[in-house]
C-alpha cells in the first residue's frame, strides 16, 4: 500500500469507498496512477460481518445526524434517517442486495420518452445506452453478475418460488432470479453463494460483490492506493484559478488534515456529496463548490420503493437465501395508459423479524400489526423499485440550525412524492398484490417507502452547464479537475437498482480521468 | 394458554440491595421457549421504575403488540429496556412514572387491572403522548429483537454457524410447482 504524504499533490483524492469510489480507485490504480481514497468509516471485513439485523445496522450504517422535510411519510417516520447508505470501506456495496440492470435506453431519453409533465425537472441523459454498453459489459464482469458472460442465473428460493407462480398466473412472462452480482460459482477468489439470507448485513461468504473485498484489495496490490479510512471530509479547497487543491479532512485520531491533490473525485452518496460541495462555499464559490447551474442538491431522487408482504396458508420461510432472489420485469416499460410514466421492478425482499417489526408498518400498533408478525414464517415480500421523478425542490440543503460532530451543518433532505410516483405506487400495489393473491394469499400488507439506499440525482449530468453539475464524464462544469463519481451524477433515476450504473460510470470515467492526466489537461 | 397472567405471577418482593423492584413470572412448560429458557422462571430487577411502572409497562406492551402465545417473559424485557433508560435519564424516569398514572387514569383506576376492551380504550386516549411514543418505540427492539421473540416466531437468527441454507431448505417450499431451470437453475448444475 503507498503511503502518499500530504503535501503531495500529484495524486488523485477519491472522497468515498462504495461502488464509485472503491471502483474508481481501483481502475486508476490498475493503470499506475496514485491514489488516497478517504473512507468516513471503518474498515469491517467478511468476518466481522454480524448476522444480526441491528447490530449490523449499528456497525454498517450512516448514523450521523440529518433532518428531513416535506410531505413523504419517511419525514415522519424516520425523521434523522432519510436513507439507509453506510458508513464504512467499501460504502453501500456492503449492504446492497446484488440486483444489477441496465438502465433501459428510454430511460436515459426521460424528457424525449415521457414528454412534458409538471412539476417535474426531465432531461435526456447527455449520454445513452450505446455509449455505455461496452462500459456496461466491464462493469458487469467485473462484478460476476449472474446471467451475463460465462455467469449461471443463481437458483432461487422459497420466496422466489412464491413470486414466479405468482408471476405467471397474472400472465407476466419475465420473471427469473435475475441479474445478481452474487457469485453463482467460485470467481474471483470469492465463494458461490450460501444463501445465507444476510445480504444486507454484509456477505459473510463474499459471494456478493463489494468494493470492500474486490476493488479495493485489487487496488492495494498495485502498489498505488493509500486507504484512509475513518478519514470524514468537511470541505474541498481550490485556488484562485478556480482548480480543486486540497481536501481538509478529519482522520482516525480526530486530527484535522490537509491533502493536496491534483484530481478530486467526490463519491459520498448523494446526500454527502451535495452536502460536501454547499459546505465548500467560497468567495469564489458562494453558491457552493461547482453549483453555478444552483442545482447541487436539488433533483434528489429516491427511487418509488415501496414493498408488498403477503400471508399464505403454508410456509414460506422467506429469510431463507438471498434476499433478492427473483424478479418481475414486465412494469419496466413506458406505457402511459397506465396513467403515469415509466415503470418499475418487482424484486423479491425479506426482512429478519428485528426489522420486519420495524419496517412493515412504522408506527402502527395493535391486533392488526400484530396478527401478521404471527405469520412470519408463513410471509412472502417483494419490493418494487420504479423510477421517480426529479423536482428541483427535492433537495438537499444544509441545515445551518443542526451541527455535527465536527461542527458542521447537517443536510437537510426535503422529498414531496409527484402525482406520477403516487399513481405509479398505487399501480404497483396493486400489481404486487394480485401476483400473491394468485397463488392464495390470505392478506396482502401494503408497506410505505422506508429510508431508500437508492439515493440520486443531487449533482446531475447534463451537457448545458446552466443545466446540470457535472458533464457526461462526471466532470464538474465549473471546476475542471473536480469529479462527482457516485449516484449523485444521475440526469435521471431510471427504474434499475443504481449500482451497476454507478460502477460503469466510474469505469468510463477512470479511462476519462487517465487521459485528461497522460494530456495535462487536469 | 398455559401460562400464568401477570397480574398473579408479579407479586411484591419490596426492595433486595439497590433492586428497587422485582418482577417475576413463569413460562409455561407447554411453551416453545420452555427449553430455549435456562430456567422455566424469570424474574426481572429493577433499579429505577416501580413495581407498579413495570407491572403496568408489561400490560400496556401486551395492549400495544398482543400476541396471544407470546410469554409475559417477552414482554418483560420492555420493562427491563425502559427501566435502563430511566437510570440513566431522570428525564425519561418521570415520563414513564407519569406515563403509568396517565394509564391508570385513563383505565379508571388501575390499568394493569383493566379489562382489554379498556387497556385498548385507554391506550388509544393517550396516542398523541410522548409516553405512548417512548413505549411504542421501545415495544419495536424490547419485543422482536432476542432470542425468545426469535424462537417465538420462528425466525432462526443468524445462518452463518449452519453454512447458509444452501443444504438447509432455502428451496424446500413444496406447495408450489418449482421454476423451470431457466428461471431458477438447480444448484449443481452450476
Amino acid at each position: 500500500m503507498a503511503a502518499i504524504s500530504h503535501d503531495d499533490s500529484s495524486a488523485v483524492v477519491i472522497i468515498g469507498s462504495g461502488a464509485g469510489g472503491g471502483t474508481l480507485a481501483n481502475e486508476l490504480c490498475q493503470k499506475g496512477i496514485k491514489v488516497v481514497l478517504l473512507e468516513a468509516g471503518a474498515r469491517q471485513s467478511t468476518a466481522s460481518f454480524v448476522q444480526d439485523e441491528w447490530a449490523s445496522f449499528n456497525q454498517l450504517a450512516w448514523l450521523d445526524n440529518r433532518t428531513t422535510s416535506g410531505t413523504w411519510r419517511v419525514a415522519k417516520d424516520f425523521p434523522n434517517l432519510p436513507a439507509w447508505t453506510c458508513k464504512t470501506v467499501g460504502g453501500t456495496t456492503t449492504h446492497w442486495a446484488g440486483a444489477s440492470l441496465r438502465i433501459h435506453d428510454y430511460e436515459f431519453r426521460a424528457a424525449s420518452t415521457y414528454g412534458k409533465i409538471d412539476g417535474a425537472n426531465l432531461m435526456d441523459w447527455p449520454i445513452g445506452l450505446a455509449e455505455l454498453a461496452p462500459y456496461y459489459e466491464r462493469a458487469e464482469q467485473k462484478m460476476g453478475v449472474t446471467r451475463t458472460g460465462p455467469n449461471p442465473g443463481l437458483p432461487g428460493n422459497n420466496n422466489f418460488k412464491v413470486l414466479y407462480n405468482g408471476a405467471k398466473k397474472l400472465g407476466y412472462t419475465k420473471c427469473s432470479t435475475g441479474h445478481m452480482a452474487i457469485n453463482s460459482k467460485f470467481r474471483d477468489h470469492r465463494s458461490s453463494c450460501l444463501q445465507m439470507g444476510f445480504c444486507f448485513q454484509g456477505c459473510k461468504s463474499g459471494a456478493k460483490w463489494s468494493t470492500l473485498y474486490t476493488e479495493i484489495p485489487h487496488a492495494e496490490a498495485t502498489g498505488h492506493l493509500d486507504l484512509r479510512p475513518e478519514s470524514h471530509v468537511l470541505k474541498i479547497e481550490h485556488n484562485a484559478a478556480g482548480k480543486a487543491t486540497a481536501v481538509v479532512y478529519v482522520d482516525a485520531k480526530g486530527k484535522t488534515v490537509r491533502q493536496r491533490a491534483r484530481v478530486i473525485a467526490v463519491a459520498a452518496n448523494s446526500i454527502e456529496t451535495p452536502r460536501l460541495l454547499l459546505n465548500s462555499a467560497s468567495n469564489m464559490f458562494p453558491d457552493g463548490l461547482a453549483n453555478s447551474s444552483g442545482q447541487v442538491g436539488r433533483n434528489y431522487m429516491r427511487h418509488l420503493t415501496a414493498s408488498v408482504y403477503a400471508t399464505f396458508d403454508e410456509p414460506v420461510h422467506m429469510f431463507r437465501g438471498t434476499t433478492m432472489a427473483g424478479i418481475i420485469q414486465d412494469e419496466v416499460e413506458h406505457k402511459p395508459h397506465r396513467g403515469f410514466a415509466g415503470g418499475y421492478e418487482m424484486e423479491t425482499i425479506s426482512l429478519g423479524l428485528p426489522f420486519m417489526a420495524a419496517f412493515l408498518n412504522p408506527g402502527a400498533w395493535g391486533s392488526d400489526f400484530t396478527s401478521v408478525l404471527d405469520e412470519y414464517t408463513h410471509m412472502a415480500g417483494m419490493w418494487i423499485v420504479g423510477e421517480d421523478m426529479p423536482r428541483e425542490s427535492n433537495r438537499v440543503t444544509l441545515n445551518h440550525d443542526v451541527k455535527d460532530q465536527y461542527g458542521m451543518p447537517v443536510p437537510n433532505v426535503h422529498y414531496d412524492d409527484h402525482p406520477n410516483d403516487l399513481a405509479m405506487r398505487a399501480h404497483a400495489f396493486k400489481q404486487g398484490g394480485d401476483v400473491y393473491r394468485a397463488v392464495g394469499a390470505k392478506k396482502v400488507i401494503e408497506t410505505p417507502p422506508y429510508p431508500s439506499t437508492h439515493n440520486l440525482g443531487t449533482s446531475r449530468m447534463s451537457n448545458d452547464p446552466k443545466l446540470g453539475v457535472v458533464n457526461k464524464h462526471g466532470r464538474t462544469h465549473d471546476v475542471p479537475n473536480l469529479f462527482i463519481s457516485d449516484g449523485s451524477q444521475f440526469t435521471t433515476s431510471a427504474a434499475e437498482n443504481p449500482t451497476l450504473t454507478i460502477v460503469t460510470l466510474a469505469i468510463r470515467q477512470a479511462d476519462y480521468i487517465a487521459s485528461a492526466m497522460s494530456k495535462q489537461l487536469v | 394458554m398455559g401460562e400464568s397472567t401477570s397480574q398473579n405471577v408479579l407479586t411484591r418482593r419490596g426492595m433486595i440491595g439497590r433492586t428497587a423492584a422485582i418482577l417475576t413470572g413463569t413460562i409455561a412448560a407447554t411453551s416453545a421457549l420452555a427449553t430455549l429458557a435456562p430456567t422455566r422462571v424469570w424474574a426481572l430487577e429493577l433499579h429505577a421504575l416501580s413495581q407498579h411502572d413495570g407491572e403496568t409497562l408489561i400490560a400496556f406492551g401486551q395492549t400495544l403488540y398482543p400476541h396471544a402465545t407470546l410469554p409475559t417473559a417477552v414482554y418483560a424485557f420492555l420493562a427491563k429496556d425502559l427501566d435502563a433508560a430511566a437510570a440513566k435519564d431522570p428525564a425519561t424516569a418521570k415520563l414513564l412514572g407519569d406515563g403509568t398514572a396517565s394509564l391508570d387514569s385513563a383505565a379508571g383506576g388501575s390499568f394493569v387491572a383493566a379489562s382489554p376492551a379498556a387497556r385498548l380504550a385507554a391506550a388509544k386516549s393517550i396516542e398523541a403522548s410522548a409516553y405512548f411514543a417512548k413505549v411504542r418505540g421501545q415495544c419495536i427492539t424490547s419485543l422482536y429483537n432476542n432470542e425468545l421473540a426469535f424462537a417465538h416466531f420462528g425466525y432462526p437468527g443468524a445462518s452463518w454457524p449452519q453454512g447458509g441454507y444452501i443444504h438447509h431448505g432455502f428451496n424446500d417450499l413444496a406447495w408450489l410447482p418449482n421454476p423451470p431451470e431457466s428461471a431458477s437453475p438447480t444448484v449443481g448444475l452450476l
